[in-house]
């Protein structure tokens, strides 16, 4: 698969795991997407350091070729991804803590 | 660009007293099963070279499925910033419910 099918794929899993599988339900609170408008431009900051200096550097028969700040638009699904799958479990383990003092 | 990451986000730490390294277990309850799963994805990539490493600009030390260290600094790390970042959200508004309340 490309890194642009796994990155659709993530993101797919993580939406499936908040909404439907732990049901946390991020995508519905405003919190989430404060948080995550603080975390993107600082994502954007750190790949286009990572990609603009050649630290990483990609195969462009992987990815779609449209790249934001020098990064692959692939880097913010995977971003996007990564932070909704932790912070949906960081939440439920939470919410389970918050069960076991009622 | 790690330390960056943990420059800009742990301070969050102190000043809004976000208390997750002090729920270090929780964090990473949250993060182990994640990171896991994006570190096969890392290895699949690297593997069939959708990304690659310059050589010059990484320590240069390779942990288990040929992985550079600094990836998995990076998968314990971005994490922890996004749990600060919620947490910090919450510190500030907290009439915002995420779904973990007592």
């Amino acid at each position: 698969m490309t890194y642009t099918q796994i990155s659709i794929l993530a993101v797919l899993i993580a939406v499936t795991l908040d909404l439907f599988v732990i049901k946390t339900v991020l995508l519905k609170r405003a919190a989430f997407w404060t948080s995550y408008a603080i975390i993107l431009p600082f994502q954007f900051l750190t790949n286009w350091w990572l990609t603009s200096r050649k630290i990483v550097m990609y195969d462009p028969e992987v990815i779609t070729g449209i790249r934001f700040f020098s990064a692959p638009a692939e880097d913010v699904l995977f971003g996007f991804a990564l932070i909704l799958s932790v912070l949906s479990l960081w939440i439920n383990l939470g919410k389970r803590a918050s069960a076991n003092r009622a | 660009m790690l330390a960056f990451t943990v420059a800009g986000s742990f301070w969050l730490e102190i000043a809004l007293k976000v208390r997750v390294l002090r729920r270090i277990r929780r964090a990473m309850t949250a993060i182990a099963p994640v990171a896991f799963c994006f570190l096969i994805w890392d290895a699949y990539a690297i593997a069939n070279k959708h990304w690659f490493f310059d050589k010059e600009q990484i320590i240069g030390v390779f942990g288990p499925l040929n992985i550079p260290l600094e990836e998995y600094l990076f998968f314990i790390i971005i994490p922890l910033a996004a749990i600060m970042t919620i947490e910090a959200v919450r510190a500030v508004k907290k009439d915002w419910i995420i779904g973990d309340e007592k």
